[in-house]
């Protein structure tokens, strides 16, 4: 992906972004400052060791808490001012989460969580034969009627992979998706998420510490004390 | 096991009030059944004596029944007296011939009338209750008696035994506490009733179709009361036990919520998600104690208590009403506080 097509066609657009904390009387500024562009189709990954803010960017770039100030920009929608309704709407269809923790729902199966991301999104809950192929390409295919509890960490974690993308997010956000399996399953679960990025043009963003997880990304972007360096 | 208690205190709730108005009703309208059964179409009653509350002055002379059997239309006329023995119980004493002309006579499971001056008779249902058996010694208002008969119910009184037995037991020889009239054709009775109360001011004259018109839970305040009283409490037993279950059950299902959140889950879905729950507790509790209300109403004919539990159906829906309110007022705070929960705050929780 050329420096070019970001600066054309960028699909998150973030400027200035602020966010500050208030612990008690004491304000905590996680994010200084923020300016980042990630076009259509990049596999990017957000580097940074812990306290540095990179949960918090995740969590503001997929509308789960709002900004202090500066400007987000997802799919043409500026998050800046959204209401909560708005920013439910937006994780609704535009972002899909996979989580460290893989948070499926104990009590669903496997395909109930996902067919549940499908009817909170407003789609029919019927698997279109473009996501049995993602479903293939994650392998977890004879998985599907498994609840998570039956399920290893890493086949959870792919089941978390195919219901963010079930609704065909225009971004699908990754906060440390290695961060709870071994090397291996990580290994696997990184593999996979590149070759979905290169197969189906999904936009990717994923936050880690890990150099090595991040070298799966096309591009990787640091972060320190609330700040890109 | 959080579920399952939830279902059942709530099918407590039901029980309570299904039981209770199904005693009510129960009661009332055996008291009418057997107030029926006499075969009178006119009652006289002592001034300001209440429908449902036993009779115990016996203020009618005996001479009132020659008197009144010189009316137009009167055919027979026959006197009782009642003494209270507690709750809604009371012995009535009976002039047994004249009274089986009237009614038609008792109709006996076993045995027969009193034929010896100690002798009592009593219904199936109160033999079933005090283990009574032809033959066997009852002491009641202060006197033994001898059980010589047990009848079919739906006669004037579950105890009877001979008039002037009891009469001469409770100190009112040759009074009456009540006195039933029987005409040549039912249709005369609002016209006799009209020349009696002329002629007795005071006394309390009935046709006997207005006088079960008055056997209702209406028209009977304290157990209209008691009924209000006891839906408040069970309206507060239920809003408390959903109130502990639904709240423990969203601090539980904290991640849960905030997965559902994450994923575009509207605070709508999360309300109606735990609102369905709840109502779905509500209504397995309301069928649980339906059938739990069953075994109340079976459990009583056995026990000692005196009480008749009728099914009324038209509280079904009423009390699951009742049931489904208080279930729904007890999740509201829990169902506040889950739609008010931070999604980043819930992800993290362990």
């Amino acid at each position: 992906m050329s420096e070019g097509a970001v600066a054309e066609n960028p699909i998150i657009q973030v400027r200035g972004l602020t966010k500050v904390y208030h612990a008690g009387d004491v304000d905590v500024h996680a994010l200084r400052g923020i300016d980042l562009d990630i076009a259509r189709g990049e596999f990017v990954a957000i580097v940074g060791a812990s306290g540095s803010g990179k949960s918090t960017l995740f969590h503001i770039l997929g509308g789960l808490t709002p900004p202090t100030a500066g400007t987000v920009t997802i799919a043409g929608k500026d998050l800046a001012g959204m209401t909560n309704a708005e920013r439910t709407d937006l994780r609704k269809a535009t972002v899909g989460f996979v989580f460290q923790k893989y948070n499926l729902l104990p009590t669903l199966t496997a395909e109930d969580n996902i067919k549940i991301v499908e009817y909170i999104g407003g789609r029919s809950t019927t698997f279109t034969p473009e996501f049995q192929e993602v479903l293939r390409l994650l392998g977890i295919v004879d998985r599907m009627q498994h609840k998570p509890r039956a399920l290893s960490g890493g086949q959870q974690q792919r089941v978390a992979i195919a219901r963010a993308m079930v609704n065909k997010p225009a971004i699908l956000l990754a906060d440390e998706p290695t961060g709870n399996l071994d090397s291996q399953n990580s290994a696997a679960v990184l593999g996979l998420m590149k070759d979905l990025n290169q197969r189906t043009g999904q936009t990717i963003l994923m936050i880690t510490h890990d150099p090595e997880a991040a070298a799966y990304a096309s591009r990787s972007v640091h972060i320190r004390d609330g700040k890109i360096v | 096991m959080r579920t399952l208690l939830s279902v059942l205190a709530i099918a407590v709730e039901v029980t309570m009030i299904l039981t209770l108005v199904g005693v009510s009703y129960g009661t009332l309208d055996s008291t009418k059944e057997r107030a029926r059964g006499v075969g009178a179409d006119v009652v006289v009653r002592p001034p300001n004596s209440q429908v449902m509350s036993a009779l115990s002055s016996s203020p009618f002379s005996e001479k009132y029944i020659p008197l009144l059997l010189q009316q137009p239309h009167v055919v027979l006329a026959t006197g009782t007296v009642i003494q209270g023995i507690g709750g809604f119980d009371s012995i009535t004493g009976l002039d047994f011939p004249a009274f089986n002309k009237m009614s038609g006579g008792f109709t006996y499971a076993s045995g027969a009338d009193p034929a010896n001056d100690d002798d009592m008779i009593v219904d199936e249902y109160y033999a079933r209750q005090k283990h009574l058996q032809i033959g066997s010694k009852v002491t009641l208002a202060n006197h033994q008696w001898t059980i010589s008969g047990i009848f079919t119910g739906g006669k004037l009184t579950r105890i009877g035994v001979k008039l002037n037995v009891l009469q001469e037991l409770i100190g009112t020889p040759g009074h009456l506490t009540q006195i039933y009239v029987k005409l040549d054709d039912p249709k005369y009775a609002q016209q006799v009733v009209d020349n009696l109360q002329a002629a007795l001011h005071d006394d309390q004259i009935y046709t006997m179709d207005a006088l079960t018109s008055l056997l209702s839970i209406n028209n009977v305040a304290m157990l209209k009361d008691f009924i209000w009283v006891v839906i408040a409490v069970a309206v507060i037993v239920g809003f408390i036990v959903v109130f502990m279950a639904m709240y423990t059950a969203v601090l539980e299902r904290t991640r849960e919520i905030g997965i559902i959140k994450a994923v575009g889950g509207s605070s709508g879905l999360v309300l109606s998600i735990l609102l369905r729950e709840t109502l779905l507790l509500a209504l397995l509790g309301t069928i649980v104690g339906i059938v739990l209300t069953y075994g109340a109403q079976e459990a009583m004919k056995y026990y000692p208590g005196n009480l008749v539990q009728e099914t009324v159906y038209l509280w079904w829906p009423i009390t699951c009403a009742i049931a489904v309110a208080g279930a729904m007022l007890g999740a509201v705070v829990p169902a506040i506080k889950a739609v008010q929960q931070d999604v980043t705050e819930a992800l993290s929780y362990e």
